[in-house]
């Protein structure tokens, strides 16, 4: 790929980038949420077209207008939601869109043994009959995997593969890959765990806001030196510090459940402190702060606002009750993405905006004008919609919303996710200044410097349960956390 | 401004065009009618003549010109002009009564008439059969040009014709704009209709007062709004897709109107029954004042009110919504039961309009409605949507179809044009909102 140009409204997603695989070659390419990482696979999986550039496979100029082109050009890509339709067995999945067919009728048989003469390829066994919703999510990247070498694949690309796998099953994966590179096949593999970019990867290419920083040999470059490429700058002044001055319990969690997702979750968050949630993706800390936030109901446990046990029915209840949450799915919940920004700000507000039987726009602009100022929102106007925003003023316009709400204990959720560099380290600017104003701040955030960096205290969460609690995050390490987590 | 009035309502412009169009087609020559136009006649003898010459006045046989000529006959005779004489009828009617003055002998001074009479041969006959009578003058009131489809009457049909649908579009606006679609509305119009008049039979038929009509109707409004409300808690708390939700709600509401009746009609309602479809106060029909003050409220009500906002929220991302405090479920129950008080009024409207309750009214309305909502800028995938467009969306359909009635094109032509039509605004409308098919042709021009 040579200068790939591409921009969307209001992002310079993509900067001149340009890329090189070999055969038998695994490349890392990493790099922070909102780089261009997932932007580059589009273009050249054809979902978006770039602005400017060319791309070559094998010396070939070809144009990929669409993920149809791709595939016939020999680039598959596994995105992290699986393409796989959950009620077709795996072998129709397999050869979805290109049955083998007679005379209209589909060649079962001859379908099924290709199936598993691709499956002995990849040293796995995997029942071709079986529905692919009975399959675990390990298994069905491997009829992913499978897939992409049905259609003769010469790159394969994989996004975030072991964001969802067990570390058993992650290590059968790099089996899985480090044949597929045998077999001549190029591979792009994406990840924000650097560790495992270190083990497969045979060069790492970084992107930094839509440029590429560079590539270097991964036997070349030290851990530190990577990081310092991704952000930008040297690492230690990444999170801002403040005085931790604790004060009284804000808000007490007893035994809450919910099915397999929550299991017995008790914990307090005090004013004044950023309480850290840490865990690996599915580790029941979304599920318990959508039980506290009333988004959910639980099967059980009992919530205390400032020592009161409160009933919260609903998230209308919950901030009636001064609780706010910043959703982790910033597009899918915690934004009207087809409304404008000052609609978005005025959702959770209107009952403050109300004069009579009517609203106040004008008190509702007024208040959203100076949020845009002191949160610095790049906006064109307040009427612009929100999905015109980059992630990082998205994010911004979500906290105004909240912020308007002058609540006493805030959950954010992810807050920094998809965000660049800049625009994070103003973020936690603004999570220590509501700290010392007296809130209890929950933290959720899967990116543990981040958690170690801001918290004064860290619960570390794994499958639904409290595995401990960190009460001096500035001596702990990584791996702390994570040996705590799966212990 | 003027771009946010066009992009908000963009289709107020084909509206515009739409008008032109049928306008410049129906232009035609219009003779004046009336007292107004009577009493400039009136003025014209009066200066001209003397009180003692003989006048006739000649109306042919149509609802407009005989009136006119008896009209002018009498105001003649009040103003002093004794030996007027008035004929009504075809042109051998006026060839006798021009032999029957000759006959006695007096001369004739004028021949006052309305525009059509002055068309016939017999007064451009008169110099050469009648030389005696060649000093007499042929008065008629000046014809102008002017469009059948702006005449008053005609856009006074354009409402009446629109007015069931349009008051109904404003329920189902809400509906979709929450994501949501009401299949029932029809059929709610045919048992609100019914219900109200069965009501006004039991309660006094024909004599029965005016406040057993508001009865009726209330009744008839409300139990189409406990259906809605009904027809909302399944979607709502169900999750049961609305479409499915409301197309058994039409069937159910449909066979209910039938099994009320027996499958008749009921025609021993109130005379007042209709004074809310046919009836003015102060000069303007109940129906076009009745349509002004919803579209007012309801404009109002979704732009300014805390409850409107949130029926935009709860379609642009329920998810979102509901984790915003918004009372999802409450909003989404809300606009169900609009929706169908919207049609219960309707169904009174119509059977006022009919002077009828008939349990087969309103069939395929639903379609209209949601086709006047979507023709006016409403998206069904839900969110956006403004209420004053669906007033615009509504009279495009009805002015479409009017305007091809006074063209005299054939009905299942029209059928045929107003599908074009509401598949081509929906297409423009995407275009202008930057999708669809500009987009479309944009690629296509690149490949």
């Amino acid at each position: 790929m040579r200068q790939i140009d591409k921009s969307f409204p209001g992002v310079h997603a993509l900067k001149n980038v340009s890329m090189k695989l070999h055969r038998g070659e695994v490349l890392g390419l990493v790099g922070e949420n909102g780089a261009g990482k997932s932007t580059l696979i589009k273009v050249l999986g054809g979902a978006h077209p770039p602005d400017a550039g060319n791309i070559f496979i094998e010396g070939q100029p070809v144009h990929i207008p669409s993920p149809t082109a791709a595939q016939q050009a020999g680039v598959s890509i596994i995105y992290q939601e699986f393409n796989l339709i959950p009620d077709l067995t795996v072998r129709e999945n397999i050869f979805l869109g290109r049955e083998k067919t007679r005379m209209g009728f589909v060649r079962a048989a001859e379908e099924h043994r290709k199936t598993l003469q691709l499956f002995r390829k990849i040293g796995i066994n995997i029942d071709a009959n079986a529905r692919c919703s009975e399959l675990t999510v390990a298994q069905q990247q491997t009829v992913e995997i499978a897939k992409a070498l049905s259609v003769n694949a010469k790159i394969i690309v994989m996004d975030e593969p072991t964001a969802t796998l067990t570390t058993q099953e992650a290590e059968r994966l790099f089996v899985i890959i480090r044949d597929l590179k045998s077999h001549g096949l190029g591979i792009i593999y994406i990840s924000h765990r650097l560790d495992e970019i270190f083990e497969v990867a045979d060069r790492a290419m970084v992107l930094r806001d839509g440029e590429h920083v560079g590539t270097q040999d991964a036997n070349d470059i030290t851990r530190e030196k990577l990081i310092e490429m991704m952000v930008g700058r040297p690492v230690e002044s990444e999170f801002p510090k403040r005085a931790i001055s604790p004060g009284r319990e804000r808000l007490r969690v007893e035994d809450l459940c919910r099915g397999k997702a929550v299991r017995n979750v008790s914990f307090s968050a005090l004013a004044g402190e950023v309480l850290g949630f840490a865990g690996l993706v599915g580790a029941g800390r979304t599920e318990t702060m959508r039980l506290i936030f009333g988004a959910d109901k639980p099967d059980k446990g009992r919530i205390f606002i400032d020592g009161r046990k409160t009933d919260v029915r609903s998230p209308g209840d919950a901030i009636h009750n001064r609780i706010c949450l910043l959703t982790e799915d910033r597009k899918g919940q915690g934004l009207v993405l087809i409304h404008s920004c000052r609609e978005n700000f005025g959702l959770p507000n209107l009952d403050r905006f109300v004069r009579g039987m009517f609203l106040d726009q004008r008190k509702e602009r007024q208040e959203f004008s100076d949020f845009v100022e002191s949160l610095r929102i790049k906006v064109s106007s307040h009427e612009q919609l929100t999905m015109n925003l980059s992630g990082g003023n998205q994010q911004k316009v979500v906290l105004a919303k909240w912020l308007a709400r002058n609540a006493d204990i805030m959950i954010f959720d992810e807050p920094t996710r998809g965000i660049d560099v800049g625009t994070k380290y103003e973020i936690y600017l603004l999570i220590n200044r509501l700290a010392v104003e007296g809130k209890a701040i929950i933290m959720i955030s899967s990116e543990l410097p981040e958690v170690l960096g801001m918290s004064d205290r860290i619960i570390v969460m794994h499958e639904g349960r409290i595995k401990g609690e960190i009460t001096d995050p500035a001596n702990t390490t990584q791996e702390d956390i994570l040996s705590m987590a799966i212990a | 401004m003027t771009r946010k009035l066009l992009s908000d309502y963009g289709m107020f412009l084909v509206l515009i065009l739409l008008c032109v169009f049928f306008s410049v087609l129906t232009l035609k020559e219009q003779i004046p009618q009336g007292s107004a136009a009577a009493g400039q006649l009136i003025e014209q003898i009066k200066n001209e003549f003397r009180k003692s010459d003989i006048i006739l006045t000649v109306g042919a046989v149509n609802k407009d010109s005989a009136p006119f000529a008896e009209k002018l006959g009498e105001e003649l005779e009040k103003e002093g002009f004794s030996n007027t004489r008035v004929v009504v009828g075809v042109p051998r009617d006026l060839l006798l009564a021009l032999d029957d003055i000759r006959a006695k002998g007096g001369g004739l001074a004028a021949i006052a008439t309305s525009g059509d009479v002055t068309k016939w041969g017999v007064i451009e006959q008169i110099p050469e059969k009648y030389p005696e009578f060649s000093g007499c003058k042929v008065l008629a009131p000046e014809s102008y040009m002017w469009p059948d489809f702006l005449k008053r009457s005609n856009l006074l049909a354009i409402v009446d014709r629109i007015v069931v649908i349009a008051v109904i579009a404003i329920g189902m606006t809400m509906v979709i704009i929450t994501a949501g679609i009401d299949l029932s509305v029809g059929s709610l119009i045919a048992l609100s209709a019914v219900i109200g008049t069965l009501i006004m039979k039991k309660m006094g038929g024909l004599q029965a007062p005016g406040w057993i009509v508001l009865a009726g109707f209330l009744v008839g409004i409300l139990s189409c709004g406990i259906v809605g409300g009904l027809g909302g808690f399944i979607v709502a708390r169900f999750k049961v897709a609305p479409f499915i939700t409301t197309l058994s709600i039409m069937m159910m509401a449909r066979g209910l109107a039938f099994m009320i009746t027996g499958g008749f009609s009921i025609y021993q309602v109130p005379k007042a029954l209709p004074w809310l479809g046919q009836g003015r106060s102060l000069g303007i029909p109940n129906t076009v004042a009745l349509l002004v003050v919803l579209y007012v409220a309801a404009h109002i009500f979704m732009a300014h009110t805390r409850l409107g906002r949130y029926i935009y929220a709860v379609g642009g991302n329920e998810e979102a919504a509901r984790l915003s405090g918004v009372p999802v479920k409450f909003v989404i129950v809300f606009v169900y039961v609009i929706s169908s008080l919207a049609a219960g009024l309707g169904g009174c409207i119509q059977a006022s309009q009919l002077n009828t309750g008939t349990p087969n009214i309103g069939i395929m309305y639903e379609l209209y409605v949601i086709a006047a909502v979507v023709v006016g800028g409403t998206s069904l995938s839900g969110g956006s949507g403004r209420i004053l467009g669906t007033l615009i969306g509504a009279f495009i359909i009805s002015v479409i179809q009017n305007g091809m009635n006074l063209l005299g094109i054939e009905s299942y032509t029209q059928q045929v044009v107003l599908g074009a039509v509401i598949l081509g605004a929906v297409l423009l409308d995407k275009a202008r909102s930057g999708g669809g098919l500009l987009v479309f042709l944009k690629k296509k021009m690149r490949h």
